[in-house]
This record gives structure tokens, C-alpha cells and sequence, in this order.
């Protein structure tokens, strides 16, 4: 949510209403144990006091507490001051075969894939379905679902327009390594 | 009439006359309540009121109490907005208050606000309202533009203070400098440092010309070094400089014009900005050094290494120091080697993950303490702290009144010894007899709660998160800390058994937050009903999306009398946000519909 004005966050909100899956009524026995949040990176926050240790050093919403105007600031010199990542983050939808609904992670928020997957561990592994092994693919500018870790991470941000966390032999189809 | 009785007659004039020597809050606070009479007197001699929660009180009735009002300083949000956990629309707004103040205090002159929500409207209305308005101070607030702004810069005639600190304004083009008066300006302080687009410059120039008492004057990275230089020209009398952009080529004429402008500026005292500096830049800095009081260069990460020892080593009158831990312990060294005046400083992280490479440790904050005794005020960023090294600082530094220590991976242990910081955050509340800011991290059990609750004293407020073990380390707290008035926890262990323990506590403080802990909404529930002058609420973001998603996403405002969700029969949920605060305002009125007020 680093920089996110209120025009953002309505859009983001309306782009997850269209995709979500409803888990039921309110108060009926089928809610989750745990209140889903709608926003990417507030995962962990609920998660974190399960967690101990290196595991936990993916992202932590609102942690450190770092004001937003200075966690901008901070970015935008990382890019190098570029114009575009001066208007907030690389908000991505990420879906995960078997989950119930998706998630949004902000790309800029990882330096490169490693930590991209860790983050994605993290806000996924309460799901039943990561218990298999998965391969996380992206679709990218054109349409086409590509597996992740082939160019660069600089150039994978950049053309990077949504996750897909799939199981591991669906995925065989796309490259050769996993 | 007895004679006795006579002693005790002062007419009003005398008794307004003694009471305007009590500057400090709390102490008129406390005469208003000694009698009818006093409280009269008092509320209508009263200048300058401070309201630490905007909800704590309905703003017609502050403006009612006090008409005299001069100056009024709001803050709105819980701290923890600042660090995304308060979603958007939460509240806050400012309108209300300026409205109220409208009505019943035109003489009004400043006001400053903390984390509120600002309309240009607003702004447009207290331009208006106010005729002798002198000072607008902004900080960490949102919702208004430029032309708000634009609306301030025109129709206050007396402004002299116009200070934007980390707001988000949105930017609709650089006119607004233009709508200050034509004619000579009262500016004293203008800071506009956090616009994030471009500036006039000639505007800028011309407005700067016909301010002869500017003595504060801040800039955004889009101002080059040739506006800052002839600006500087200009303004000799200048006092507190925030530079724009400090990038300039050796020969250029406008890093010419920059060093002997600079070295004009005999009065400088305070420097900030730094934006994209170079070294060259920084060699035009060095001979104002000696005179500095003040220096910030948190948004500079170019200032490092050798650079940044060159540049501090001459700084020593420094009382103030913000800095990146891009400086290292070596740079921090050099500090202590040469600012022994030191009383604040604040190391921000250069980089957001813990993961990154270590910059600062505790060596760097254990030299700090050694060499700067004097140190009251810190703010700590760093990747790992051990218990020797904070027993040390606190040995070195018994003064504290402010010590935030974050440590960026959550619920790390003493490296050296693999063992929570209890006895080092512990040493610092036994040392630092009259600290009242405190902010914990790194792992920490019940215990530290423990000394916490018995030595911190004069504590009023403390920040926790990822800590404790069971109930009993918030209950230390909540018994022990006699002055606390801010509680803000997220990510710990503590349930209803330590949101109940002492339910009263909450009437002798400001606020109560917690977020991500083990608290329910039967534990709420009672909170609420055993405490009718706290106003409870909680935040539940999921379940107004469901509510929402149902009526076919036709944005509903569930009312705070709608019991549907919270009397829907599972009040063993957990309550994902909590906060609560005492407030003779009643319920809010302007809720949203994911904030229910039990």
C-alpha cells in the first residue's frame, strides 16, 4: 500500500471484487480461520506470530516502521528516481491453483526472485494446496503465461502483469527447468 | 465582609494575569477544575489548546469552551497509520474542526494538525475565516492539493508560516506559489519540501525577493542549485535551509554561485534535503559546518563513506543529527568523535529488508553513546543489538527521555548470546529515570514487560511489537507505568485476559491500539460495557467487503446500530485492529463502515 493514493486503492479494490471467490456468508461455519486480508501485503502480519526466525524475514506489512512518505523515498532512489515507480508500487494480482482467493503482491517490494518466492511462500502456505510442489509462472505483456526466473529481474518487473502459483507438473509445459 | 475573606478576593484581571505564566497544558487543565469561577476565567483567557485526539472531544464544544482560541493543535490518526496498519477513509478529517472554529474562534492564528485528513475545501474555508491566520503547520496528513495550498498562500495576509512535514499532496501544477500577495510578504518559515513535482522557479525566486523575514525556508528536489543559489543570495539572514537538489558540475557557474552564497549565510544553524548530493556539492557545505545546530540528511543516501566523515568531522555545535545507516559504524564513530553536544539522532534504514547488508550495528551506537554523553533522544534502525551493548548505553547515556530501537528482522535474539533483550531494554528503563518515549524490537519475553512495569515510571509512551510471551507482560505494563498514555501493540500474544486486567487504566490514558494480537470480541465487548466513556472500536476490513460484495457491490454505510455483524453469535472472533480511547465526544459519528464502535 507504500504511496498508494485513494483513486488507487478504489481500483484495486473494484479489480478484486471481479476475481475474488466468496467463501460464504458472513458468520456462517465455512469462514476461514484466520480473516483473509483483500490487500497483498497484509498477510503476514496475521501469520507472524506462528512464524520465528529467518522465515520470517519476508514482507511484513507496515514493518519496519518506516513512515510511507520516507519507504517512497527510499525506492524511488533504488530505480534510480524513475518516474514511474514514483507513483507507487507494481501491484500484481497472484493466483494460486486450489486457493480460494487471490492475493496481490507489490513487485517492487522484492530485489529479485528469490525473495519474490519467499514472499510468495509465505502468504501462500496456509493453503491446503501448497502442500504440493508448484512452479510460479506470469502472464506477461502479451497474454502469454511464462515461467518465472528466465531474464532478468529488472526485466521481469517490468513486463510482469499477473502471478500464477501452479502445481508442479502442470507447469512442465512451460521450460524445461523448474 | 471577614478579613479573612478579603485575602482571598483577586478581581478576574488578576487571577488571568497569574494564570498566563501556566504555558504547560496539563497545568491549566487543572486550575479550570479548582472552581466554577477559575474555570471561567481560565477557558476565557485560555490561547492555545492541544487536543492529542481529535475524537476525545466534539469540535464545538472545544471551540464553544474556549473562544479566545489563538492557536490549535489536532492530531487525528493513531500512530500506526503512519505504517499503513489504519486502511484509508479511516477518519480523521479535518473539516469539523475548522468548521467549528469558524463559528466560534475568528481569531484564530495557527493551527497545526498530525495526521488528518486536510479537503481543499477546508482549506479554502480557513483561509477565509480567519483574518489575523499566521501559521499553518502540516505533518504526515493527506486528502488536499496544491490548491488548497494556492487558496492558503492568497487569501492569508498575515501567513507567516507555511510548514508541510511528509504530507501526501497531490500535485496539480506549480501555480500556487504564484498566489502569494504581490507585495511584500510576512513569511518567516516556509517548507514545501515534500511537494513532489515541479516548482516555478522564477516564482519562487520573486516570492523569495519579497520575503525580507524569511528565516526558514525548506525546498523540494525540484529546485536546482542555481534557483538555491541566487535564493541563498537573497535571503543571508537565512537560519534553516532544506536544500533542492544539490547536483552540480565542478565548473559550472551555478556551483560558483552556490559557495559564495553559502558563505554568506552567517546565521545558518539547521540544514536538511540534500537531495541527489554530490561530493563536490558537499565541499561547498564544510564552512558552514562549525555553526550547525541542526542537520538532516535522511534523504540523502548519496552522503556516505568518506563524504559523509568529511562533512560531520567539522559539525561540532551539532545538537541534532538524521542520518541513513548507509553511514556505517565508521561514519558513526566519526560522529562521536566530533559532535559532543549531541541530544538527538536518528539513524533511518537505507534499505527496507533485513536481508540487506548490515550498514549499522551496535558498535556504532555503543561509540555513539560513549563519545556523546549528552544524548537524550534516539531513533535506531539496525539488522541486530545485543544486551552488553544496550547495558552499556544506558551506563553512557542516563538522560534518555526518547529511545526507539528497532531491530529490522522481528523477534531476533542477542546474536552473541542467543538470548532475548530483556536485560538490555531492561538496563535502559533502570538508567533512564525520566524516559517517556520508549519502542522495543528483537525478541523479547514477559520479562522485559516486567522491568518495564517497574522501573519506566515516567513513561507515556510505548510501542511494542513482535514481543512478550503471555497476558502477563501487557498486565505488567498496565499496572506499572503510572504516567502512560499511549499504548500501541501489534503482532503479540496478549488476549482478553490482559485487554481486561485493568479496564480503568484506560480513563487515565490518551489511547490503547492493538493489531494482530490474541484479542476477541467477547474480550471487546466487555471492555466496552464495563467502560462507557472509552469509545471501543474495532476494525474488521473483511467483513464489510462481504456485506458489501453481497448487495451486488452497492456501497452500503452499515450504521454503528446495525448489529448484524457484531451481534451475529461468534464473539469468540478475533479482532484483527482494536483501539480504544477515552472521550467525552460519545461515539463517532462519522465512522465508516468498516470501524464498528461497540
Amino acid at each position: 500500500m507504500e504511496g498508494q493514493t485513494q483513486a488507487r486503492y478504489d481500483a484495486e479494490v473494484d479489480n478484486l471484487k471481479d476475481t475474488e471467490l466468496r467463501l460464504g456468508l458472513p458468520g456462517s461455519d465455512e469462514e476461514p480461520k484466520k480473516a483473509p486480508k483483500k490487500r497483498g501485503l497484509e498477510d503476514s502480519s496475521v501469520k507472524a506470530p506462528a512464524e520465528t526466525g529467518p522465515t520470517a524475514k519476508a514482507q511484513v506489512v507496515g514493518w519496519p516502521p518506516v513512515r510511507s512518505y520516507r519507504k517512497n523515498s527510499i525506492q524511488m532512489v533504488k530505480k534510480g528516481g524513475d518516474q514511474n515507480n514514483e507513483k507507487g508500487g507494481m501491484l500484481v494480482k497472484v493466483s494460486m491453483d486450489g486457493a480460494p482467493y487471490l492475493r496481490k503482491v507489490d513487485l517492487n517490494m522484492y530485489k529479485g526472485y528469490r525473495e519474490l518466492r519467499e514472499g510468495l511462500d509465505v502468504m501462500f502456505k496456509c493453503f491446503p494446496a501448497a502442500k504440493d510442489e508448484f512452479a510460479v509462472a506470469y502472464e506477461d505483456k502479451d497474454g502469454d503465461l511464462m515461467l518465472v526466473g528466465d531474464v532478468p529481474w529488472e526485466m521481469f518487473i517490468t513486463s510482469c502483469k499477473k502471478l500464477r502459483i501452479m502445481k508442479g507438473n502442470e507447469a512442465i509445459g512451460l521450460s524445461s527447468s523448474p | 465582609m471577614k478579613v479573612q475573606s478579603a485575602m482571598f478576593y483577586f478581581p478576574e484581571e488578576v487571577i488571568e494575569h497569574i494564570f498566563s505564566f501556566l504555558t504547560h497544558h496539563p497545568d491549566r487543565n487543572t486550575v479550570s477544575t479548582v472552581c466554577k469561577a477559575w474555570y471561567k476565567i481560565e477557558r476565557l483567557s485560555r490561547r492555545e489548546v492541544f487536543v492529542g485526539n481529535c475524537y476525545a472531544i466534539r469540535p464545538d464544544r472545544a471551540a464553544a469552551r474556549f473562544p479566545g482560541l489563538r492557536s490549535l493543535t489536532l492530531k487525528g490518526k493513531p500512530h500506526f497509520a503512519d505504517f499503513d496498519l489504519v486502511p484509508p477513509d479511516w477518519g480523521g478529517l479535518a473539516g469539523p474542526w475548522i468548521e467549528a472554529m469558524a463559528r466560534s474562534c475568528p481569531n484564530l492564528e495557527e493551527l497545526r494538525m498530525k495526521r488528518m485528513v486536510v479537503s481543499d475545501e477546508s482549506l479554502e474555508l480557513l483561509a477565509h475565516a480567519f483574518p489575523n491566520f499566521k501559521a499553518l503547520v502540516l505533518v504526515s496528513c493527506e486528502g488536499f492539493s496544491t490548491d488548497g495550498l494556492a487558496a492558503v498562500a492568497r487569501s492569508c495576509k498575515s501567513l507567516r508560516e507555511l510548514d508541510l512535514q511528509e504530507n501526501e499532496i497531490e500535485d496539480r501544477g506549480p501555480r500556487w506559489l504564484n498566489s502569494f500577495p504581490d507585495m511584500c510578504t510576512s513569511l518567516v518559515s516556509l517548507n514545501f519540501a515534500c511537494l513532489k513535482g515541479e516548482v516555478n522557479l522564477k516564482s519562487l525566486e520573486r516570492l523569495v525577493c519579497r520575503s525580507p523575514n524569511l528565516k526558514c525556508l525548506r525546498l523540494n528536489r525540484a529546485v536546482p542549485v542555481e534557483t538555491l543559489a541566487k535564493i541563498m543570495n537573497q535571503c543571508p539572514n537565512l537560519e534553516d535551509l532544506g536544500t533542492g537538489s544539490l547536483l552540480a558540475d565542478q565548473f559550472s557557474e551555478a556551483y560558483v554561485s552556490l559557495i559564495s552564497a553559502l558563505q554568506k549565510c552567517k546565521k545558518l544553524r539547521c540544514l536538511s534535503g540534500f537531495w541527489d548530493a554530490s561530493p563536490l556539492c558537499l565541499l561547498a557545505v564544510y564552512p558552514i559546518c562549525a555553526n550547525l545546530t541542526g542537520l538532516n540528511l535522511s534523504y540523502a543516501p548519496t552522503v556516505q563513506g568518506q563524504d559523509f566523515i568529511n562533512l560531520i568531522q567539522h559539525c561540532v555545535k551539532l545538537l541534532r543529527l538524521w542520518v541513513l545507516d548507509s553511514v556505517g559504524d565508521k561514519g558513526l564513530a566519526v560522529v562521536a568523535s566530533a559532535c559532543k553536544e549531541l541530544q538527538e539522532l536518528r539513524v533511518f534504514p537505507s534499505d527496507l529488508f533485513a536481508a540487506g547488508p548490515a550498514t549499522v550495528t551496535e558498535e556504532g551506537l555503543v561509540a555513539i553513546s560513549t563519545g556523546c554523553p549528552k544524548l537524550n533522544s534516539l531513533l535506531y534502525f539496525c539488522h541486530s543489538m545485543t544486551n552488553s551493548a544496550l547495558i552499556t548505553v544506558s551506563k553512557n547515556c542516563p538522560n534518555f527521555t526518547r529511545f526507539r530501537l528497532c531491530i529490522l528482522e522481528p523477534r531476533k535474539p542477542d546474536p552473541a548470546t542467543n538470548e532475548p533483550l530483556d536485560e538490555g531494554f531492561g538496563a535502559v528503563v533502570k538508567t533512564c529515570k525520566n524516559l517517556r518515549r520508549f519502542s522495543i524490537s528483537g525478541l523479547l519475553t514477559d520479562q522485559v514487560f516486567y522491568y518495564i512495569g517497574k522501573y519506566a515510571k515516567a513513561l507515556e509512551m510505548l510501542s511494542i511489537a513482535f514481543a512478550g510471551d503471555t497476558d502477563q507482560g501487557m498486565t505488567y505494563v498496565l499496572n506499572g507505568c503510572k504516567n502512560l498514555r499511549k499504548l500501541e501493540i501489534r503482532d503479540c500474544p496478549f488476549g482478553d485476559g490482559a485487554l481486561l486486567a485493568d479496564v480503568t487504566k484506560y480513563e487515565t490514558m490518551r489511547s490503547l491500539w492493538m493489531s494482530s494480537c490474541d484479542i476477541s470480541l467477547r474480550g471487546c465487548k466487555a471492555l466496552a460495557t464495563k467502560m462507557p466513556s472509552l469509545n471501543v472500536e474495532i476494525i474488521n476490513e473483511w467483513e464489510a467487503e462481504m456485506e458489501e460484495n453481497l448487495n451486488n457491490g452497492v456501497a452500503e454505510v452499515i450504521s454503528n446500530n446495525n448489529n448484524k455483524h457484531i451481534n451475529n453469535g461468534n464473539d469468540e472472533r478475533k479482532v484483527e485492529k482494536l483501539y480504544v480511547y477515552r472521550t467525552v465526544g460519545g461515539p463517532r459519528t462519522d465512522a465508516p463502515d468498516f470501524v464498528w464502535t461497540l
